[in-house]
C-alpha cells in the first residue's frame, strides 16, 4: 500500500508540472457549485425561517423523531447487512442447488420501490387480508379480540419492509468485493487450518468490510429519507417530521431546520463510507481470474443455503411481484391505454437523461479528484454528494429556489433592457426534474465510478502521460475502457432510482405531465393500490433490466 | 476530441432546445395547480372545456405547489389553485399569493361562511367531519357531540387518522374557536386517552377498523361513506360501510363541523378572465350537480339537487355555521396542541 501511495504522489508531481489538470479542476468546481445549490437553498431556508418553531419542536416532537430515526437506521442497517452479506458469501464461495439462479435473483428486490412493498404486505397481512382470514377459518377465531397477530404498521414492520428492498445494496457491494479478492487468500486460510466459518469471519469479512460499509451507508441514507413507508405505517421519523412541520404546521423554515439536522446524520454516514474506502486501496491483483467457489455444500448444509436464499427472494420479490401481477391483470383493461404508454415513455426518457448526466458529472468529479487530490476539492465533492440525503420533496424546494431566481432575474433583465418578458425558462420544465434527479442520485454514480477508478493503478496514468497523452486522452483511452463496469453499474442504478423517484417529480413537473411513479402515486396515496398496479409493475419490470445486466457485469468481472 | 467550439455549439443547442421546450400557450387556456387529485376534478374541467372551449391544464401535487407559486413569482403559469381543504387556501392568502375576485355570480352561489370575506378564496364543495359508530356495538344516542368523545366509557374504543392531518386540524381549530385553547387541550388529551390504536391510515381505514372490531367509534369525513357504500369494484368496502351508523354531531347546539374544498385566483394569473370563468362555472348549477353526484360531497350552492344517496343517509342535518376563516386562523395553534399532548405518538 505504501508503494501505491508514493506512486500517486509521484504521479501528482508529474501532473503538476504539465499543469494540464487546471481545466479539470475548474470544471469540477463549477459542477460542484451547481449541484450544491439546492442543498445550499435548504440551509438558507433553515437559517431564515419566517417563524422560528425550533423551541416548540425541541420541547415536543423532536426527541421522538430522532429516536425513531436512529432505531429505524440501526434496524434496517443490521438486517440488511445480515441478509446481504450472508447471501453474498454463500453465492460467491459455496456451491449449492439454485446458486446460479439466486446469483441474479437476489438483486431483484432492488427494483421494487419501498412504498410499493409496504402497500402490498399491508394488504396481505392486515386483518382483512388473506393471511389472517385463513388463520381465522383454520382456528375458528371470529374477531380481532380472539387472537394476537403482529401488526405490520409499526416500526418493526417498517424495518422489515425497508430491509427487504434495500439489502441488495449490501449484497451487491459485498459480492463484488468477495469476487475481487484473490481466491488464494481464502485458500491459504484454509490450508492454515481455518474452518469455512473461521475463514469467513477472519479473512473474507474483514477484507470486504470497506465494501460493506459503502453498501450500508447507501442503505442508511435511503432509510433516512424514506417517506412513503414511514408515512403509511405512521412511524414518526425525522423525514415524517419534516413533512409535518412543513405542511401541517405551515413552517417551511422549521422543516428545513430538521432537514439540515438530518444532513448531520448523513455527513457522519458519508464519513463512515470514506473511512471504509480509505482502507480499500488495493489494486488489481493478477490472480483473480480463477473460479472462487471454495465449498461444495452437500445434504443438509446445501439445502439450508438454498432455503436462506429462497426465503429472501420470495419475501423481497416473488410475493410483491405476484400480488402486483394479479392486481394488474384484474385492472388491465382500465389501466392500459395510450396515455399509459406516453407516461411510461416520460419515465424512460427522464430517467435515462438523468442517469447519463449523473454519470458524466460523476466521472468528471472523480477524475478531477484523481488528478489533484487536494483536501479542498475533496470537501467540495463531498458537499456535492449531499443531495442524496435530502428527502425528495425538500430537495424539490431546494431546486425550485435557484431555478426560479434565475428565471425571474433573467426576465427582469430582459424586461428592463429590451421590454420583452422571457417568463419561466427553466422552472416547471423537465430540465428542473432532470436536474433534481442528478442532484439526488449523483452520489450513487460518483461512488460507483470513483471506486472503479481507485482500482486502476497510477502506473497506468504515468505510462500514458509519458507516452505523450494529456489527461483527457488518458481518460478516454486508458481509464474509460478499464472502468467501463463501474460506469455501467452507476448509470443503471441511477436509472432505476430515477424511475422510482416520486416526491420531487410531483412538485417540479410541467402541466399535464406524469411519470410512472406519479401515476402510481395518485392512486396509491389514496390506498387504491390495485388501480395503479400496472404502473407499479412496469416500474419493477423496467428496474429488472438493469438489475440483470448489473448482475452479469459483476459476474463477468471475474472472467478473463 | 471535444473542442472548445464543440462545447460552445453544444451550449447553444441546449439553450435552443430548452427555449423550444416551452409550450406555446394558446390564448384560450387556464392553468391550475391542484392539491386535489386530478381524477376527482377532471369531469368538471372537461365539462367546462366543452362549454367554453377553454382548455384547462392541471398539475397535481399534494404538497409543494404553494412554494412553487411563491418562487415562480410574477412569471408563474398558475392561474388558479385548487385544494381539498381550507388550510392551504388560507396559507396562500397569508403569503400574499392570491388576489381578490369580485364576482356577483360567486357571491350568489356560495354562502358567506364558505368564502373569504375579502374575496381571496372560495369554497366549492363542503363536507362534514362526522362520527362513525359501530352499528352493533354503540347504541344510538349514547354519543351525540364531539365533546362526548372524551367520556371514559369509550376507553380503547376510538380510531382516527393523524391528529396532524388537515381535516383534524380544522376540527380542532373549530373546538378552539368555541371552547378556547386550554379546554381544547383537555379535550384532545381525553380523546387521546380513549384511542384504540396509534392514529394511522386515512378516514376510510378507520371505518374498516370498526368493521374489523379494532374500535367502535371513528372520526371521518362524510363523503368517504358514499365512496364506500357504492364501491362495486371492491365489495368489501360496501361491507365496511354497512357496519356503521353515521352521526352528525352537535345537532342540539352548534351543528356538525364543516370544511370545504376550494379555489383561489393567484396574484399573477395570466389568464385572469378565463380563470374567473372557471371559478364561476365550478360554483354554478351544472358543476355543483356533478360534484354532488360523483364525489358524494355536499354542493356548496344552495338549492343544488342532492344525490339520492346523500338524501338517504345524510338528508337533513344541522351544519355548524362558524366561519371557515376563523377556523383556518386557529389551525397553527391546533397543530401545536397536537404536538403538545403527543396525540400521534
Amino acid at each position: 500500500m505504501n508503494s501505491s501511495i508514493s506512486a500517486i504522489s509521484a504521479e501528482n508531481a508529474l501532473l503538476r508540472k504539465t499543469g494540464s489538470h487546471s481545466r479539470w479542476l475548474s470544471g469540477a468546481l463549477i459542477i460542484a457549485f451547481l449541484v450544491t445549490l439546492p442543498v445550499a437553498s435548504v440551509f438558507y431556508l433553515a437559517l431564515f425561517p419566517s417563524e422560528n418553531i425550533w423551541a416548540h419542536l425541541a420541547a415536543t416532537v423532536l426527541p421522538t423523531y430522532i429516536w425513531t430515526t436512529l432505531t429505524l437506521m440501526l434496524g434496517v442497517g443490521a438486517l440488511s447487512v445480515l441478509i446481504g452479506v450472508s447471501t453474498a458469501w454463500l453465492i460467491t464461495m459455496c456451491e449449492f442447488p439454485g446458486r446460479r439462479f439466486f446469483e441474479w435473483a437476489l438483486l431483484l428486490p432492488f427494483a421494487v420501490p419501498a412504498y410499493v412493498i409496504a402497500y402490498v404486505y399491508t394488504d396481505l397481512l392486515e386483518y382483512a387480508g388473506p393471511v389472517q382470514i385463513a388463520l381465522r377459518s383454520l382456528f375458528g377465531w371470529s374477531s380481532y379480540q380472539d387472537y394476537w397477530f403482529p401488526d405490520i404498521r409499526t416500526i418493526g414492520g417498517a424495518i422489515l419492509m425497508l430491509s427487504l428492498v434495500l439489502y441488495p445494496y449490501v449484497y451487491m457491494m459485498a459480492r463484488a468485493s468477495f469476487l475481487e479478492h484473490s481466491s488464494n487468500i481464502s485458500a491459504a486460510s484454509r490450508t492454515l487450518g481455518c474452518t469455512p466459518l473461521q475463514s469467513f469471519i477472519r479473512v473474507s469479512l474483514p477484507m470486504a468490510r470497506p465494501a460493506i460499509a459503502v453498501g450500508l451507508s447507501l442503505v442508511s441514507m435511503e432509510t433516512i429519507n424514506d417517506f412513503g413507508t414511514v408515512d403509511y405505517f405512521a412511524v414518526k421519523s425525522l423525514s415524517a417530521g419534516i413533512y409535518d412541520t412543513w405542511l401541517n404546521m405551515n413552517n417551511l423554515g422549521g422543516a428545513a431546520q430538521i432537514a439540515s439536522m438530518m444532513l448531520i446524520f448523513v455527513v457522519l454516514l458519508i464519513s463512515l463510507e470514506r473511512i471504509g474506502r480509505a482502507k480499500q486501496k488495493q489494486f488489481d491483483s493478477a490472480d483473480r481470474y480463477q473460479s472462487l467457489v471454495a465449498y461444495r455444500l452437500t445434504g443438509w448444509h446445501a439445502w439450508s443455503a438454498t432455503g436462506v436464499c429462497l426465503l429472501t427472494f420470495i419475501a423481497g420479490f416473488a410475493i410483491p411481484f405476484a400480488v402486483l401481477c394479479s392486481y394488474a391483470i384484474d385492472n388491465f383493461s382500465s389501466s392500459w391505454n395510450e396515455q399509459f404508454l406516453s407516461i411510461a415513455g416520460n419515465s424512460f426518457v427522464l430517467s435515462l437523461s438523468a442517469a447519463l448526466i449523473a454519470c458524466l458529472i460523476g466521472l468528471v468529479l472523480a477524475y478531477s479528484k484523481r488528478l489533484s487530490p487536494s483536501k479542498g476539492l475533496q470537501g467540495v465533492v463531498r458537499v456535492a454528494n449531499l443531495g442524496y440525503a435530502l428527502p425528495g420533496a425538500v430537495l424539490a424546494i431546494g431546486v425550485m429556489i435557484p431555478f426560479a431566481a434565475f428565471d425571474n432575474s433573467l426576465d427582469a433583465f430582459f424586461r428592463e433592457h429590451f421590454d420583452i418578458s422571457t417568463g419561466l425558462l427553466l422552472s416547471g420544465t423537465v430540465t428542473a426534474i432532470i436536474f433534481a434527479y442528478v442532484v439526488r442520485f449523483l452520489t450513487v454514480a460518483h461512488g460507483s465510478i470513483e471506486s472503479s477508478l481507485a482500482k486502476v493503478t497510477p502506473n497506468m496514468d504515468m505510462a500514458s502521460h509519458s507516452l505523450g497523452h494529456n489527461s483527457l486522452q488518458t481518460l478516454l483511452k486508458v481509464h474509460l475502457p478499464l472502468i467501463r463496469g463501474g460506469i455501467l453499474t452507476g448509470t443503471l442504478v441511477v436509472f432505476v432510482d430515477c424511475m422510482k423517484e416520486l416526491p420531487a417529480t410531483l412538485i417540479l413537473r410541467p402541466f399535464n405531465f406524469d411519470t410512472l411513479a406519479t401515476y402510481v402515486y395518485q392512486f396509491a396515496s389514496d390506498e387504491m393500490i390495485e388501480e395503479s398496479a400496472l404502473g407499479a409493475l412496469l416500474i419493477v419490470l423496467v428496474g429488472l433490466v438493469p438489475v440483470i445486466l448489473l448482475s452479469r457485469s459483476i459476474t463477468a468481472s471475474r472472467k478473463v | 476530441m471535444v473542442s472548445f467550439h464543440g462545447i460552445k455549439r453544444l451550449c447553444i443547442i441546449t439553450f435552443i432546445s430548452i427555449i423550444s421546450a416551452i409550450p406555446a400557450y394558446a390564448a384560450q387556456e387556464v392553468n391550475i395547480y391542484s392539491a386535489r387529485q386530478a381524477f376527482l376534478i377532471k369531469p368538471m374541467l372537461d365539462a367546462f372545456s366543452q362549454e367554453t372551449g377553454i382548455k384547462a391544464n392541471v398539475i397535481f401535487a399534494k404538497q409543494g405547489l404553494i412554494e412553487r407559486i411563491a418562487n415562480e413569482g410574477r412569471n408563474t403559469h398558475a392561474d388558479l389553485f385548487l385544494t381539498p381543504d381550507i388550510g392551504p387556501l388560507y396559507d396562500m392568502v397569508n403569503k400574499g399569493l392570491t388576489q381578490a375576485v369580485d364576482s356577483p355570480i360567486l357571491g350568489g352561489n356560495i354562502p358567506t361562511q364558505f368564502r373569504d370575506p375579502n374575496g381571496h378564496w372560495f369554497g366549492l364543495t363542503t363536507r362534514s367531519r362526522i362520527i362513525y359508530l359501530a352499528k352493533d356495538r354503540v347504541k344510538q344516542g349514547d354519543i351525540l357531540r364531539y365533546e362526548d368523545l372524551v367520556d371514559p366509557k369509550w376507553k380503547g374504543k376510538i380510531c382516527t387518522r393523524s391528529g396532524k392531518h388537515s381535516y383534524n386540524l380544522s376540527l380542532i381549530g373549530s373546538m378552539i374557536a368555541i371552547h378556547g385553547e386550554a379546554e381544547t387541550e383537555q379535550w384532545l388529551r381525553g380523546v387521546k386517552a380513549n384511542l384504540a390504536r396509534k392514529p394511522q391510515g386515512n378516514d376510510r381505514a378507520q371505518v374498516k377498523a370498526i368493521k374489523e372490531g379494532v374500535c367502535d367509534i371513528a372520526l371521518g369525513n362524510s363523503y368517504y361513506f358514499g365512496n364506500m357504500i357504492t364501491n362495486a369494484e371492491k365489495p368489501e368496502q360496501i361491507e365496511w360501510a354497512k357496519s356503521v351508523n353515521l352521526l352528525f354531531p352537535n345537532q342540539s347546539d352548534r351543528g356538525a363541523h364543516m370544511n370545504i374544498s376550494g379555489i383561489a385566483l393567484t396574484k399573477h394569473a395570466k389568464n385572469k378572465g378565463n380563470a374567473i370563468k372557471l371559478m364561476e362555472f365550478l360554483s354554478g348549477p351544472l358543476a355543483q350537480y356533478m360534484y354532488a353526484q360523483e364525489n358524494f360531497e355536499f354542493p356548496v350552492r344552495p338549492g343544488t339537487p342532492k344525490s339520492s344517496l346523500i338524501q338517504q343517509y345524510m338528508g337533513n342535518f344541522k351544519a355548524d355555521e362558524l366561519s371557515l376563516a376563523t377556523i383556518a386562523a386557529n389551525r397553527s395553534q391546533a397543530s401545536k396542541l397536537v404536538d403538545k399532548v403527543g396525540f400521534d405518538n
